[in-house]
């Protein structure tokens, strides 16, 4: 067990460092496996479609909650933005490899790069202290979809009952809505592409689902490599 | 056959594209543009139909939805068979096939058409409910014959081959009708930048333009629908969706639309060329505003033998004479009470053809329509009606008369015109079924002689639909309502387009005739059809109202009026008048039917969309499933879930049955290790300093002293006492916790916590977070569990490091992992979990060090058994919602002594849930060690009481035992826990009764010694 | 399907997010002890079902997951407005007035019925406020 997770223990939560080091020879399997396994992912690359799908595995997932203006400032100061405030903000670091997205009045998702999580969810803890709040380790369990192509709208018509036009989800927002049979969180990082945050039991239903309803516009879903 | 009704010019046909196509097994040919009813008219067939219950043969009568004979069975091959699609409303395609839907063997010679010689007394209205009601065992065979008779069409019995789907739509302004009304008021609302969709159920937008003999800014009218359809067709922020109905209505402005996207090309996608692409699409619109511009529909007048093929709608003749160049006839006899109908004569001499005689009711007509029919030299009757139809097969004449509308009788001598087509018109009776949807009454208005719409919020009426009939004006309403509607939908600038211009035509006032009186009475009268697509007679009406039916709901459901898929469209008013006037009141005081959805019919692929085959639910994965399918297992349903259920083994090269293969592993458990996917259990991330004393309020049991480390059993009730779920709860530090729910009660659980959290004590700090999907959950059982486990993880194992309900962390297998000294089972047990993504690899290093002790994967059916033998409950099968954890025999997991009453505390003290008499949780042990108990079984004391039996409980969880070697069961039995030792019968339905023992729940090692091992 | 503002996303979405959660504003006695039988009966179990407007608590399921209530019109399905736990409806039964003047209608009639005289020609008769 490494130090950190020790120490953090030791407080009111238990924070848990899910990854097992490079250095472990462990080969994380990301909820996409099995759609692999069946034929309904290929590797990233390929012949171009009107609908791209990307899987971007292994990313680091955190659920925040609390007070706005508490978590405000740990974010602001251990990411370098700004909590979205208003309901159903997204914004993005500078990069756009980080993101923050406004889930509901005391509800925040943090996205990162693989292997980041851990560190970030003991800096916030620490800068937060005793203030009422909780960090949640979500990264197992969901997995970021990125939509990009001419027809992607379309899709997502098929798809989600929410409205997708720009004027229903303009660049920077996200929702959470229905899809198909089931909910996904709904992202619009930027004009090029959408992104769908879905579970990890339902990953190979919504592949399945983006699959058929993208066929008459030619759709790839690919992996990326984490 | 040739087209003997076509002709050489005009239309909107292209002659240049012959299309062939077969009616009741006889090839025909049109042109592209036709629809069906106008490609059968241009070759002279009279007869498409038999009737529904008097089997008289039937033709076309109207050019749109509201036809009710030429109901046809569309389809080539049996996979692509529709039934009960309207001709008008079919474009015709090279290679289509139809036949009529009415009529057996076929509807030239039909074997049930002695029901309609015999007449009106062998099948008055109610003779169902008259005739068929007893014995009420022949029902069945009595509907087979009247269905097949009657023929309403059938299903096919091979798979569709087409896909459907499904697209949300979201717009400011949907305009629902691309007539001159819709088509102005999308331009309006199009032009002021708001989000339009317009949709019009026909091959081509343009509505009553395109049969129009007016002209707008001197041009004919259906060139600047033309222009209109162009320039919005090139605006970015319209959706045009031509064969697209709107059909349902419903609340909060949501609209479904179906659009029909291959079906005027061919049989199949596939068949139009356009394999892979979908056959039909709902829409599901959310409309910020709806513009209702659905037009009217013509009624005909109800005269004797107005069914006879031949006698059209007076309008259709000009939709067909003007949109297809067909004439529909010879000679025409034209009956009507407006000035509008008119047309349809002018048209029709216009053709070449013959107009035998205007009947106009109305003494003195004198609008313009009528002075260029009297110039052209058309014989004006007036004062006058059609009485009754002649011939059989078709139109021979026309009985006409004098008639006093006021006292409903003839006033003068009939004069028979001899003629082949009787068009009439009762006036126009606005398409308000939409606006009606949702429950909204329609208005009466005598100026109109119709209804209008009730006030819709959020939908706007434009043109015929509020009784705006003349062209220009419905220009102009239909401009300043898109208008409008864009306004209301935030486009404050919006302002209604300048409207071109059209000439104003005088008409003389309509007079309000619905049923021409008959020299005979009503009821000896031939027949006069109200509704031609159930039959309905005004005489039906009529009897109906004699026996006492004053409501016209009441008539409606007598007499079968407006039924099906007709829903009232040329009927509905006719039927209305009718009752009013036997019944001596007014129309409006008779009241209205409220149309519902659908508006036509809509194929169930479109509204299943792509929810089928594989994507029909959902099914959700673990992150081993793939090992699982490779290892063979059967998988069985727990909610969405796909759970290993067993995993057969080949054995001598045979497979192992299901008794097999969970008895093997059963015992593995019991005497080596198994191991089981247990991820699908819910589980909730719960943080924050009040958690404990939330957990303390929601669980039975007391949480206040559980140490970090530590796991404990809870029980969930509802307020009202009754078990709701179970599972464990684990302390990680003080203010942390994670608990565990069943699979099915994750979502519910974690919904129960919010609500509790959110509206009654928002003062906690806690919050509860599903991490169901985070981590993946390996569950190794049995005695050989901790050697195994030792090899695999550097937690300290040792029995007193780490004891039953604690919970460790450290790697298994390399891999960081939570693991919990938790048992399901009764045996030594360590639950793992690991990150999702890293189970795999977890699971498969498990399988490495675990062959030696034949680690065995068990699934869902072992897991119940093993549970069952110990007497662990399963929230849900052993519980149903009227279950107490006392009933359980749980005392030890309520605490009554806590200081906040806890959910369902109260009710525990109620003196019902303290009866000793209450269904109380027993073993059963079979007394045969064969028989396995049904579960759901009855439990009576006295075989032998008289039926209806005293039943005293049921089994709830009953399996065989290869430890016990014997079947066992759980069971809810009235006082059971005073009955152990008693004999409990359970009658079976085959006769047979089963005895068993009340025992205890407890089946395998009363003390729990093998699990603190 | 119901078209609801969520007070809390601040926005309208679409029925299949939500899902009821039965009547709104009940109070859970802060005693249940102290309570008589029959009181408890009443609160767990005895609920209005006026024909015309109530209150009724709603959650956000896959959207914000919070629980909000609504106040809607039983008779014409209408939202008349949505507002945050811990708040009080400013429409209620009581002050009909109020929703005349906020332009709302009138409930005039069920779903899917017919009135025959003498109703009906009432009914044609209604204005909607």
């Amino acid at each position: 067990m490494s130090e950190a997770r020790s120490e953090a223990s030791v407080g009111n939560a238990a924070t848990f460092d899910t990854h097992p080091g490079a250095d472990a020879g462990v080969t994380p399997e990301s909820p996409l496996q099995w759609s692999r396994v069946q034929g309904r992912v290929t590797e990233e690359g390929g012949a171009a479609e009107q609908i791209r799908v990307v899987e971007r595995p292994f990313l680091g997932h955190l659920v925040l909650r609390g007070g706005a203006i508490t978590l405000d400032e740990a974010v602001r100061a251990e990411l370098g933005v700004s909590l979205p405030g208003k309901p159903l903000g997204l914004v993005l670091d500078a990069e756009g490899s980080r993101s923050v997205q406004w889930v509901s009045p005391d509800e925040w998702l943090v996205i990162v790069p693989a292997g980041e999580e851990f560190e970030l969810e003991n800096r916030l803890r620490a800068r937060l202290g005793d203030a009422h709040f909780a960090i949640v380790n979500v990264g197992g369990g969901q997995t970021l979809l990125e939509l990009s192509g001419e027809k992607a709208r379309e899709l997502l018509m098929k798809s989600v009952t929410y409205d997708v036009h720009e004027h229903g989800l303009p660049v920077g927002k996200a929702v959470g809505t229905v899809f198909a049979k089931t909910s996904v969180v709904l992202r619009r990082p930027s004009e090029e592409r959408f992104e769908l945050v879905v579970r990890r039991s339902f990953a190979d239903y919504c592949v399945r689902w983006l699959r058929d309803a993208g066929r008459e516009y030619g759709l790839r879903v690919e992996s990326a490599s984490p | 056959m040739t087209q003997s009704n076509r002709l050489n010019q005009g239309g909107r046909i292209d002659r240049s594209r012959r299309l062939s196509f077969t009616f009741n097994g006889q090839q025909y040919t049109g042109f592209a543009g036709d629809t069906l009813a106008s490609a059968l008219l241009a070759n002279g067939v009279d007869i498409v139909n038999r009737s529904f219950k008097y089997s008289r043969p039937r033709g076309i009568t109207a050019a749109g939805p509201e036809e009710p004979n030429a109901i046809v069975q569309l389809g080539a091959t049996e996979a692509a068979q529709v039934p009960n699609v309207r001709a008008t409303q079919q474009a015709l395609y090279d290679g289509l096939v139809a036949r009529g839907t009415n009529g057996w063997p076929n509807v030239q010679r039909d074997v049930m058409s002695w029901v309609g010689k015999l007449g009106g007394s062998f099948m008055p209205p109610g003779f169902y409910y008259k005739t068929f009601m007893a014995p009420a065992s022949m029902w069945m065979t009595y509907e087979k014959f009247i269905r097949k008779g009657a023929g309403l069409g059938r299903a096919p019995t091979e798979a569709d081959p087409d896909i459907y789907d499904h697209f949300n739509q979201h717009c400011d302004v949907l305009v629902i009708g691309a007539g001159p009304a819709g088509l102005a008021a999308a331009l309006s609302a199009a032009r002021a930048g708001a989000r339009v969709i317009l949709c019009d159920e026909q091959e081509e937008m343009g509505g009553s333009l395109l049969d129009s003999r007016e002209s707008i800014d001197g041009e004919p009218a259906s060139a600047w629908a033309e222009q209109a359809v162009a320039e919005l067709g090139g605006l970015a922020n319209v959706t045009l969706l031509p064969r697209t109905t709107a059909n349902g209505y419903h609340d909060h402005n949501f609209v479904t639309l179906h659009e029909r996207r291959t079906e005027h090309l061919a049989d199949t996608a596939a068949g139009a060329g356009r394999e892979g692409e979908v056959r039909a699409r709902l829409h599901r619109v959310r409309a910020g505003r709806v513009v209702l511009a659905s037009g009217s529909h013509e009624r005909p007048l109800v005269y004797a033998n107005n069914d006879v093929p031949g006698n059209l709608v007076a309008g259709a003749v000009s939709v067909y004479i003007r949109r297809y160049g067909v004439v529909p006839g010879q000679r025409l006899v034209l009956s009507t009470n407006n000035d509008h109908a008119y047309r349809a004569a002018l048209d029709w001499q216009e053709a070449g053809r013959e107009v035998v005689a205007v009947v106009d009711s109305r003494a003195k007509p004198d609008g313009d329509l009528v002075k260029q029919a009297r110039d052209a030299g058309i014989r004006v009757i007036t004062g006058s009606a059609v009485m009754e139809a002649t011939g059989s097969q078709r139109v021979s004449g026309a009985k006409v008369v004098a008639i006093d509308t006021e006292r409903f009788v003839v006033t003068g001598k009939v004069e028979t015109l001899e003629c082949d087509t009787i068009a009439s018109s009762g006036g126009y009776s606005p398409v308000v079924h939409l606006a009606s949807h949702t429950g909204k009454r329609p208005q009466w208005r005598d100026d109109l002689l119709g209804f209008v719409p009730g006030e819709v919020k959020g939908m706007h009426f434009a043109g015929g639909v509020h009784g705006v009939y003349a062209l220009g004006e419905t220009l102009t309403d239909g401009a300043d309502v898109g208008a409008e509607a864009a306004r209301a939908a935030g486009f404050e600038e919006a302002a209604a387009i300048a409207v071109p211009e059209v000439a104003v035509r005088q008409e003389s006032p309509t007079s309000a005739l619905y049923q021409i009186p008959h020299e005979k009475p009503p009821l000896r009268a031939p027949k006069q059809f109200v509704d031609l697509q159930n039959d309905v007679t005004a005489a039906a009406v009529e009897l109906a109202t004699r026996e006492g039916f004053e409501s016209i709901e009441h008539v409606k459901r007598y007499t079968a009026l407006g039924f099906g898929t007709d829903q009232g469209k040329l009927g509905n008013i006719n039927g209305m008048a009718i009752a009013a006037r036997c019944l001596n009141r007014s129309i409006p005081e008779v009241g209205t039917t409220v149309f519902r959805p659908n508006y036509t019919p809509v194929s169930f692929g479109a509204i299943v969309g792509r929810h089928c085959r594989d994507l029909f639910d959902p099914e959700r994965y673990t992150a081993l499933h793939q090992w699982h399918v490779e290892n063979g297992a059967e998988f069985e349903d727990v909610g969405q879930w796909k759970r290993p259920w067993y995993f057969p083994r080949r054995v001598n090269g045979k497979l192992e049955t299901m008794h097999e293969a969970v008895a093997r592993e059963c015992l593995a458990v019991r005497r080596g290790v198994g191991i089981l996917d247990a991820s699908t259990l819910g589980k909730i991330d719960i943080q924050g300093p009040d958690a404990r004393e939330f957990l303390g309020r929601v669980y039975t049991n007391k949480w206040a002293k559980l140490a970090p480390g530590r796991v404990r059993y809870g029980l969930m009730c509802k307020d009202d006492g009754m078990l709701m779920d179970d599972g464990t709860t684990s302390c990680l530090a003080e203010n942390h916790f994670l608990m565990t729910t069943t699979t099915g009660g994750a979502a519910g659980v974690l919904e129960w916590l919010e609500l509790w959290h959110q509206t009654e004590w928002p003062e906690l700090q806690v919050y509860f977070n599903s991490v169901t999907d985070h981590w993946a959950t390996m569950t190794v059982t049995g005695p050989d569990a901790r050697k195994l486990m030792s090899e695999v993880t550097d937690i300290d194992l040792d029995r007193e490091q780490f004891k039953f309900m604690d919970w460790k962390e450290g790697k298994v297998a390399g891999v960081p992992a939570r693991v919990f000294r938790i048992s399901f089972t009764g045996e030594l047990a360590f639950e793992i979990n690991v990150q999702a993504n890293y189970a795999m690899h977890v699971w498969k290093a498990l399988f490495a060090h675990g062959e030696k002790y034949d680690l065995t994967p068990y699934g869902t059916e072992t897991m119940h058994v093993l549970r069952a033998e110990k007497g662990l409950i399963i929230a849900g099968q052993d519980t149903d919602g009227s279950v107490t954890p006392e009933d359980l025999g749980m005392h030890w997991a309520v605490g009554y002594d806590k200081p906040f009453s806890w959910i369902g505390q109260r009710a525990l003290t109620r003196p019902d849930t303290a009866r000793e008499d209450r269904k109380q949780l027993v073993g059963l042990k079979p007394k045969d060690p064969k028989v396995v108990l049904e579960e759901g079984a009855q439990i009576v004391l006295d075989p032998e009481q008289k039926i209806p039996m005293t039943m005293m409980g049921h089994v709830t969880s009953s399996y065989y035992s290869p430890v016990l070697e014997s079947g066992f069961a759980l069971a809810v039995l009235k006082g059971g826990r005073n009955r152990m030792g008693e004999t409990v019968y359970l009658p079976m339905s085959d006769g047979s009764v089963h005895q068993a023992e009340v025992v205890s729940t407890v089946f395998i090692d009363p003390k729990g010694e093998r699990q603190n091992v | 399907m119901f078209h609801i503002f969520c007070p809390y996303c601040q926005e309208y979405r679409e029925e299949e997010e939500f899902h009821p959660s039965g009547q709104a504003h009940l109070v859970r006695p802060a005693d249940p002890a102290s309570v008589s039988d029959e009181e408890w009966g009443d609160y767990l179990f005895f609920r209005d079902n006026p024909r015309g407007i109530h209150h009724e608590m709603w959650v956000h399921r896959l959207g914000c997951r919070k629980f909000f209530n609504i106040t809607r019109d039983t008779a014409t399905y209408e939202i008349l407005e949505t507002y945050r736990m811990g708040e009080q409806p400013s429409i209620t039964a009581a002050n009909a007035e109020v929703r005349r003047e906020q332009g709302v209608q009138t409930a005039d009639g069920g779903w899917q019925t017919v009135g025959a005289q003498p109703e009906n020609s009432r009914l044609n008769e209604e204005t909607p406020s």
